[in-house]
């Protein structure tokens, strides 16, 4: 851990301490910074010729994001900032930053409570996560969906012996960002991300809020949520204009309960997420679950060998907008437990409707040593069915090579 | 009927001195079973009470040419009177784990329950905890090797006294419970002044010497809580071994069952 007293000597650590005497009162006292973070170049390279003119074989990024700490008032408050940056070759839309977040957190005896951008996740499942609506998709940065904008919010946590009880109040909306015309992949339409629609006509203003409840019970876990407020799950809507034609993100007002379960059994831990949407536009149920199962010291080794599965459900009938609709997807993870905590996970994600129609991928990494890492990352899309959502990335299978920096 | 009459008393007298012999011998393993079992009892009445630690520790993971590789974390643990303790780890490296933390509740008698805190995506995840013979961050230590010292874990043996760096030791061999533990059985010397370990042999599955592990530096807290700043893990078998050094421990500071939770593990720095 990187501490940086006040009365450090090099410049940079001055100057953060500086910044926090000024954002902290002083009578808090505030005297240790923690400074660290992550920066990594990554080379993609894509398998086979773009479909449209705009796109390249082979892009490079890098990215950086620094996690700024530090704790005052005997440790009960705390202010995290954490700023991300990402400039790509060929995209200027992936070209962006975010600030992941900046929170104060105050810890009560049996509460908390969270004021500022944050980041929430909630949920149990490995490839998709229903659940999970707090924060909006950076969905230009991954396809799996896993990385997220910071979200502005009030969170209070009440802690008690029947569970944690979580309220969030988000004061404001954030877009779901998506690949510019040189992006790779992307829709064959251009997403114009400048003219979204909103139900609310307090758009990007309305106020949205949350409550989960979750506990455990021996070997079960379970949560319970509600969201009332802005989807974070645009329904995409062709504009078609005088020289070109758009896809236009709407963003109606969204009811959401949420259920997730989670129950280990030995080496088994089974898995489930469900999820029932009421908006303006359709009512819909989506649900996911599965098992991992995972051997350990597979053939006298050290290594451990886990199993996973999961079936993905969802009842609309739009085929375009729905990736999981009654989907499976097999995967296994090899976890080395070596010195350089190497793992390799790979699977498929099969449409049972659509035999032709399956992704496939592989994320693999391992340390070099202390501060750096590779990874490498491959995803192939198949698709002959232009109904389907792959269809879109029926071209675009790439690998990935990245080198990270941990400091 | 007069021979077998006269053979009577002679094979009753036979089938005594069986019984007795076998008797004996079921005593003494009863003893030895017994004398185990009491020095285990003893061995962990003699630290209750301790309430809570904070600990800073360093793992330096050494490879047969000699390479090494290095490991950073703060554990916080909780006494729990009738069941296993709560530890709560924190890494700060390798880097890239930084921020990790891994909480365990131990169980005397079910498996024990254990979450993951991963910081990048903020998630808290339960894991089996099944995966007890595994190794803890790709060193010689299993997880069941960090946990906590619990009489109902084992059944015990007492196998013998020697000497170990000038005192005296009781050998105690302890039998894992758990037919998930990556061990046959553990050889423990236990010093007969202090009642705590020096030294642990364990064997595999297949009952062959696995790993050497050795305590030294202990040191007295609190007057009564003898702790190992150094323990070194050898494995016998692939030539690795680890070195755990404990660069401070603090005693009674006030940790309370909420800082062992779910949401202790997310905001865990």
């Amino acid at each position: 851990m990187t501490k940086i007293v006040s009365k450090g000597r090099d410049k940079c650590g001055a100057f953060i301490a500086l910044a926090t005497m000024c954002l902290v009162p002083s009578a808090l006292n505030a005297r240790e910074v923690d400074v660290s973070g992550t920066a990594a170049i990554e080379q993609r390279y894509f398998l086979q010729d773009a479909l449209y003119p705009e796109q390249e074989r082979a892009n490079v990024s890098v990215f950086a994001q620094v996690e700024i700490y530090t704790e005052f008032n005997d440790g009960n408050d705390s202010i995290l900032f954490k700023p991300f940056y990402r400039q790509d070759q060929n995209d200027s839309d992936r070209s962006h930053g975010d600030i992941r977040e900046l929170i104060w957190l105050h810890v009560g005896d049996d509460w908390e409570l969270r004021t500022g951008i944050g980041k929430v996740f909630w949920g149990q499942t490995e490839s998709l996560h229903l659940v999970d609506i707090i924060n909006q998709t950076d969905n230009i940065e991954a396809i799996d969906g896993e990385d997220k904008l910071g979200q502005p919010m009030v969170n209070l946590n009440l802690i008690r012996d029947w569970g944690t009880t979580s309220f969030f109040f988000m004061p404001y909306f954030r877009e779901r960002t998506f690949a510019g015309l040189e992006g790779r992949p992307r829709f064959e339409l251009d997403i114009d991300t400048d003219r979204p629609i909103y139900e609310s006509s307090d758009e990007e203003k309305n106020i949205d809020w949350a409550v989960r409840w979750n506990h455990y019970f021996g070997d079960w876990e379970v949560g319970v949520s509600y969201f009332d407020g802005t989807s974070r799950e645009p329904i995409l809507t062709p504009l078609i204009e005088e020289e070109s034609a758009v896809l236009q993100p709407f963003y109606p007002q969204l009811k959401q309960v949420g259920v997730d379960i989670l129950a280990v059994k030995g080496a088994w831990l089974f898995k489930f997420e469900g999820i029932s949407r009421r908006t303006s536009v359709e009512d819909y149920t989506a649900a996911v679950g599965g098992f991992e199962y995972t051997n350990v010291g597979v053939f006298n080794s050290s290594f451990d060998l886990g199993w996973l599965v999961e079936y993905q459900f969802d009842d609309r009938d739009n085929l375009l907008l729905v990736p999981s609709q009654n989907d499976l997807m097999l995967g296994s993870r090899i976890v080395f437990n070596d010195v350089d905590g190497t793992e390799i996970l790979f699977g498929v994600i099969q449409d049972l409707d659509e035999s032709s129609s399956r992704a496939g991928f592989i994320e693999a990494s391992s340390r070099i040593n202390d501060n750096w890492k590779w990874s490498f990352d491959a995803w192939l899309f198949s698709s002959d069915e232009p109904m389907e959502p792959v269809y879109q990335f029926r071209r675009d299978d790439f690998v990935e090579l990245s080198l990270e920096y941990y400091f | 009927m007069s021979s077998s009459k006269a053979l009577l008393p002679l094979t009753s007298g036979l089938a005594t001195l069986l019984t007795l012999i076998f008797v004996s011998f079921a005593v003494q393993a009863q003893d030895s079973g017994q004398r185990g079992l009491d020095i285990a009892i003893e061995r962990k009445q003699r630290d209750v009470g301790w309430q809570d630690t904070v600990a800073d520790m360093t793992m330096v993971l050494r490879n047969s040419q000699g390479q090494q590789s290095e490991r950073k974390m703060r554990t916080k643990a909780l006494e729990i009177l009738d069941d296993g303790d709560k530890t709560l780890t924190i890494f700060d490296e390798p880097r890239d784990v930084k921020g990790t933390a891994f909480l365990n509740f131990s169980h005397a008698k079910v498996p024990d329950e254990q979450w993951i805190f991963l910081p990048a995506l903020k998630r808290v995840k339960r894991i089996s905890s099944r995966n007890k013979s595994g190794p803890f961050m790709g060193s010689e230590f299993a997880y069941e090797d960090m946990t906590t010292f619990e009489i109902e874990k084992f059944a015990f043996q007492y196998v013998g006294d020697d000497v170990f760096r000038d005192r005296d030791m009781y050998i105690v061999e302890q039998y894992p419970a758990d037919e998930f533990s990556g061990y046959t059985r553990q050889k423990v010397w236990i010093d007969k002044e202090r009642y705590i370990p020096y030294k642990i042999e364990f064997y595999d599955r297949k009952n062959s010497l696995l790993k050497v592990l050795e305590f030294s530096e202990y040191k007295l807290y609190l007057g009564k809580y003898w702790r190992s700043l150094r323990a070194e893990m050898f494995n016998e078998q692939n030539g690795k071994s680890t070195e755990l050094i404990t660069h401070s421990i603090e005693f009674k500071t006030g940790l309370e069952d909420g800082d062992f939770d779910k949401n202790s593990l997310k905001r865990a720095r």
